[in-house]
């Protein structure tokens, strides 16, 4: 194995992947500390480490990567608006191996059951102790999303996590689902848990009232001699995509101009390195790099992107390296810059798909893991039902989980038409493999989980589809807001994502008639924002279900007819 | 959008902009609040009513008038406007969403070379263009900026 180069264990992985082995870690680390996937070679003098929307998942779990993830306008054809083959040939990723695996839904079912589960904070804990081991002084960057998307996360009021996070070592961090914990708990965190060890970053926040700062925009660090920036920004449609009650007095935004003001003032500072840790999403930090100077990297979260080379911006004051480090606990973004004389004079990246099967679990993790899970064990492990098929949430109108989440809520409330929220986040699961109790939280987990039943006009559900449409594609990447379509069960309908808003849904059906823009109609959904919503908690719901059917048959995904899609790289089909 | 004088106050109040102005002396409270009530601008139902309303038909698009509002609103009950003006003998800032059943939302007056920004909280009840409107020196001149109006939710 020592003497075993990274080519030739890739081709090892595709071999054993075609014969239909699964891989354990013994066989990849019996030789030692031989060149592998994970033997990343030092560059430079500052190391960044960065993590983001892990949603709470402390164990391995599988996840696939959208077969649909289409650009609009300026990002037509680009990252991140690439999927499958069209992303290999971009980034020269070879087809079968375990990187195409990581950065697509190719062969998905076959190449999980080869290379097995991804994430796990355990695994992640031995990849980042290895990488500090030869990167001195490396920072840890955690981007949010990180106290919401599990059971235990939503139990412990996002406990866990903040243990966990403590343990793993992170320094800096920024957020987005943090704040559906609301403004006192997060308060507390970062006051009192986080006090003198992460450095929670916000330069977008700001109090309604008098516009006075909540969190320091940004934290000063110093690495082998260098002076380095890293200044936050939250999600900025957080009240607009999340319940604003529950962080009534902050408003969010995206603010250019007081991101420049913040990285002048770092640069003032002595900053030689300013990095921005980011929860705007991709297609946002890309226009923010062309609009702020001075900013050596983003490194950006939120869309779930899961980008293998960071994309070079070229702006007044020279470049900016925008990176997405996927989600879910799937991914390790490794960034090396060699400051020589006072700047940036070159840098190294790596996104590291984190293999369990590869990284052996840090005993220390384990534990901490393990602790939080016990008192909660049987509950988590309840077997609601077998599924047939492949399920799985990414993709930008619907994935077969949410399908299954639609007819599970419109069943049980007896509704025409089911939404269900275009988040990004949520598991998969494996034809054959049972959906337990935590499987179905890993798709639901929210603050406010109400399943609701509601009376509307075939008007409002236009206006509804049309208003997250725009959200989605509208092709000023300010006015999107970095979730997927709003899932649609029982309505057909077809979309035109280059129309303007107004004009990019059309031709709705129910049961092959037209919809009556008048007629009221029952529509079952879940999660509304609005301040005393009612209802049973989803998962309830959809447990019930699960439990009557007990083997759940392949999804037929309800999808929309598409426009003016064909020959997008965002487009698998 | 049913506009008062208590909106316009209380929006120009929270920014205190409007409160460090009369402070300062350059304005007198009994001007802002009663004598250059425009009820006609201000009753308007359209955008070209209430122009007209304010004496400013035609206004010219300026650079100069720098007009700051969110891309999309958190809260259409209470959008943050500021609008600052750096065309000089600015003598008033309007501030017009054309889609509110009453387009005019504010009106300041500058007077005594007061320096010409405003401030205000506004209501929105749907998607649409906000406008500023300055006079100078006799001369009207505009900015604009789309802020969009969401249902919420199913983001992330």
């Amino acid at each position: 194995m020592s003497s075993m180069n990274r080519r030739e264990f890739l081709q090892l992985l595709a071999a054993a992947s075609a014969a239909g082995f699964a891989l354990d870690a013994r066989s990849v680390w019996a030789g030692g500390t031989g060149d592998s996937l994970y033997d990343l070679k030092k560059f430079g003098n500052v190391h960044l480490l960065h993590f983001t929307d892990c949603h709470a998942q402390l164990l391995p779990v599988y996840f696939r990567e959208p077969s649909v993830n289409l650009g609009v306008g300026g990002a037509q054809g680009k990252a991140p608006h690439l999927v499958g083959e069209h992303l290999l040939k971009a980034f020269g990723i070879k087809p079968g191996g375990i990187e195409a695996h990581a950065f697509t839904y190719l062969n998905f079912e076959q190449a999980a059951q080869t290379y097995g589960k991804v994430g796990g904070f355990a695994h992640l804990a031995t990849l980042v102790k290895r990488l500090r081991a030869g990167r001195p002084g490396a920072l840890l960057l955690d981007g949010g999303d990180t106290w919401q998307g599990s059971a235990t996360a939503l139990w412990s009021k996002g406990q866990d996590m903040v243990d966990a996070c403590k343990l793993l070592g992170v320094d800096i961090m920024a957020g987005h689902w943090e704040f559906t914990l609301g403004d006192k708990r997060v308060l507390e965190i970062v006051e009192k848990d986080f006090k003198g060890k992460i450095d929670f970053v916000a330069q977008n926040i700001k109090t309604s009232d008098f516009g006075d700062k909540v969190f320091e925009p940004f934290t000063m660090r110093e690495m082998n001699g260098v002076k380095i920036a890293v200044i936050g920004q939250a999600f900025p449609y957080t009240p607009i995509a999340n319940p604003r009650w529950m962080v009534p007095d902050w408003t969010f935004g995206i603010q250019d101009d007081n991101m420049q003001k913040t990285v002048d003032e770092a640069r003032a500072k002595g900053a030689q390195v300013v990095v921005l840790l980011s929860h705007n999403g991709m297609d946002v930090d890309l226009k923010m790099a062309t609009r702020v100077t001075g900013i050596d990297a983003i490194m950006g979260g939120h869309t779930h992107d899961g980008v293998p080379k960071p994309v070079i911006i070229k702006n007044a004051g020279g470049q900016t390296l925008v990176t997405n480090a996927g989600s879910n606990g799937k991914f390790l973004g490794v960034l090396d810059f060699e400051v020589k004389n006072g700047k940036v004079s070159d840098f190294r990246y790596k996104l590291l798909p984190i293999f369990s099967n590869l990284l052996p679990a840090d005993a220390e993790m384990a534990a901490l893991i393990d602790k939080v899970r016990a008192p909660h064990k049987a509950r988590l492990e309840e077997k609601l039902a077998v599924s047939e098929g492949l399920l799985y949430r990414r993709g930008n109108f619907n994935g077969s989980w949410d399908q299954l989440i639609l007819d599970a809520i419109m069943e049980v409330q007896g509704a025409d038409i089911g939404f269900s929220p275009g988040f990004r986040w949520g598991t998969t699961i494996l034809p054959g493999q049972a959906i337990t109790f935590e499987h179905l939280m890993d798709q639901t987990a929210i603050t406010y989980p109400n399943a609701t039943l509601t009376e509307m006009s075939g008007e409002q559900i236009k206006g509804i589809l049309e208003d997250v449409g725009d959200n989605l594609f509208n092709p000023d990447p300010y006015y999107q807001q970095g979730g997927d379509m709003v899932r649609v069960g029982g309505l057909q309908y077809t979309c035109d994502p280059n129309a303007k808003i107004g004009n990019r849904i059309q031709d709705m059906r129910l049961a092959g008639k037209p919809l009556d823009a008048a007629r009221k109609y029952k529509v079952a959904g879940w999660a509304p924002v609005a301040e005393g919503a009612r209802g049973e908690p989803v998962w309830d719901v959809v447990a019930r279900y699960l439990r009557d059917k007990k083997t759940v048959t392949p999804r037929k995904l309800n999808q929309p007819r598409l426009l003016g899609m064909k020959g997008n790289a965002g487009f698998a089909g | 959008m049913n506009t008062t004088r208590r909106t316009v106050l209380k929006g120009a109040t929270a920014s205190g902009v409007l409160a460090g102005l009369i402070a300062a002396g350059a304005l007198r409270p009994t001007q802002v609040l009663a004598s250059e009530w425009n009820k006609a601008a201000f009753e308007a139902k359209d955008t070209a009513g209430a122009l007209k309303g304010i004496g400013a038909a035609a206004p010219a698009d300026s650079k100069d008038l720098v007009l700051k509002v969110p891309d999309i609103a958190e809260n259409g009950a209470v959008v943050p406007v500021d609008v600052v003006s750096n065309i000089p003998k600015t003598t008033s800032i309007a501030i017009l969403v054309e889609k509110n059943p009453s387009p005019l939302c504010a009106q300041f007056e500058f007077s005594n070379g007061a320096l010409p920004e405003a401030s205000a909280r506004i209501k929105m009840g749907q998607t649409s263009m906000v406008k500023a409107v300055a006079k100078a020196d006799g001369k009207f001149y505009t900015a604009q900026k789309e802020v969009k109006v969401t249902v919420g939710g199913c983001g992330g």
